[in-house]
């Protein structure tokens, strides 16, 4: 009996890890597509009303323009530091603390990281 | 969400240091903060003269002012200067006029904003006409657009070539120059930004396709008329908009608050001349 228990255990993790797994590639492609969505939207991030973002139309420049991010940005969490509370790093900035003052969800503020390490 | 309650003129001379949090409206004096605000957007635009900054961001993109240099050949605004002469000129139902609150000339904008020791705060044209108004038995008029801006237009036209001039003549007064300095500096709303985070900070920066113009120069040229608005408006008409876009809830036309903005805003342009009404896009 336990036997049999701890088999359907493994079996349904297993099934579970496969599933994981083979998620992950439209997943991550999913979370992208939102991250952009969420980063081009006025009544989101509006990220292009100051960052100019590949593609991006009529960007602002009161940002540096968001490029080569992977290669500038390897640590995931300085980036997600700067959208959270840019003015934690730089109390002088004007980007708005998107995740201190709820302008984005911890999961939008993921999402938008996603994308912009596409850039 | 107010933070940092004051944020010092002088900071913005070195952008790259941290805003001291602990400094106060009152750290310097209004002389002090006109020499500071010229010298900092002089530096940033050393080509261009005080009296261009009347012309918001026209004085500081060459494109966009050709096209608005084409729009002032036909003034939209020329209308309702005529619109606004005429209720200058009709009588109340005392049979009285404005001219007897105002005396008979219309150029009356050098004259305002003004601090006014005896009710102990700014007078604001728009706040006058309205006195002026209810003294003589009428309704008030609305502070953003209509007939208001109509007769703001009149008188800004009659008052074209005056030097701004704003004086702080007491201690009250500079309590309230320096209440409207915090209500720039501040931080506010969902956006945290100041009105300095756009007009000085970012002052010829895009946001969008939007060129962020300077301070300097900001009040010389009301009333407006605004394509986007396709109508004229007032100052403070355009103050609430901004305060809408930092996602902060603005303060009520002609407020305590949005007057002593507008005495600050209007002082930091001493030695530039009235030229309104104007147009923007
Ligand atoms: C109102 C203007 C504004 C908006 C909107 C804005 N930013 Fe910024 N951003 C800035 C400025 C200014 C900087 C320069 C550094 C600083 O002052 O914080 C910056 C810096 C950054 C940096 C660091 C870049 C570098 O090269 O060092 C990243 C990453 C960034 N922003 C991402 C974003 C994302 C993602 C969004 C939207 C969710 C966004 N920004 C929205 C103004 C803005
Ligand atoms: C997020 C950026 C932003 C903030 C913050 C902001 N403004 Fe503006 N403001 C603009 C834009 C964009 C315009 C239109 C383009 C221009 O003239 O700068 C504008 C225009 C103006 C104008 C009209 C200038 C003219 O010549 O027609 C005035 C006056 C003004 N703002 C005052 C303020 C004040 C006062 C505050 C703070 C209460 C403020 N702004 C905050 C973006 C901003």
């Amino acid at each position: 009996m336990s036997r049999l228990i701890s088999w359907s255990v493994l079996c349904l993790s297993g099934l579970f890890w496969a599933g994981t797994v083979l998620a992950t590639a439209p997943d991550q492609a999913a979370a992208v597509a939102a991250g952009k969505a969420i980063a081009w939207d006025r009544k989101g991030g509006n990220c292009l009303a100051c960052h100019s973002m590949p593609a991006g139309d009529s960007p602002g420049n009161l940002g540096p323009p968001l490029i080569a991010m992977q290669a500038r940005f390897p640590d995931r969490q300085k980036l997600y530091d700067q959208i959270y509370d840019a003015t934690q790093l730089n109390p002088a900035s004007r980007m708005p603390p998107f995740g201190k003052y709820h302008i984005l969800t911890e999961a939008d503020i993921n999402a938008v990281i996603d994308y912009l390490y596409t850039l | 969400m107010i933070r940092f309650f004051a944020i010092p003129g002088l900071i913005l001379l070195s952008l790259g240091s941290a805003m001291a949090a602990d400094r106060q409206a009152s750290d310097t004096t209004p002389a002090e903060d006109i020499a500071t605000y010229r010298e900092y957007f002089q530096q940033r635009f050393p080509d261009v003269s005080r009296q261009q900054y009347a012309d918001g961001v026209y004085a500081i993109d060459a494109i966009s002012r050709e096209n608005w240099e084409a729009i002032e050949e036909f003034p939209p605004y020329e209308p309702m200067i005529a619109v606004g002469e005429t209720l200058w000129q009709t009588p109340f139902a005392n049979g009285k006029t404005y001219t007897d609150c105002f005396g008979t000339s219309p150029a009356q904008r050098k004259h305002y904003p003004h601090w006014d020791a005896a009710s102990q705060q700014v007078i604001t044209l728009p706040l006058a006409i309205n006195q002026c108004r209810v003294r003589n038995g009428e309704k008030p008029l609305k502070y953003k657009k209509g007939r208001m801006a109509d007769l703001l237009a009149y008188l800004s036209y009659a008052s074209r070539g005056q030097l701004i001039d704003v004086k702080i003549p007491d201690a009250a007064a500079l309590k309230a120059y320096n209440a409207g300095k915090s209500i720039y500096f501040a931080r506010r709303g969902q956006l945290n930004f100041s009105c300095a985070s756009c007009h000085m900070q970012s002052a010829g920066q895009r946001v969008r396709t939007d060129i962020l113009s300077p301070a300097l120069g900001h009040t010389s040229g009301w009333p407006v008329y605004r394509s986007k608005w396709g109508e004229l408006g007032t100052l403070h008409r355009r103050f609430t908009g901004c305060m809408k876009q930092m996602r902060a809830r603005p303060y009520k036309a002609q407020s305590v608050e949005l007057r002593n903005l507008e005495y600050f805003l209007t002082h930091m342009s001493n030695g530039i001349q009235y030229n309104g009404p104007a147009a923007r896009k």
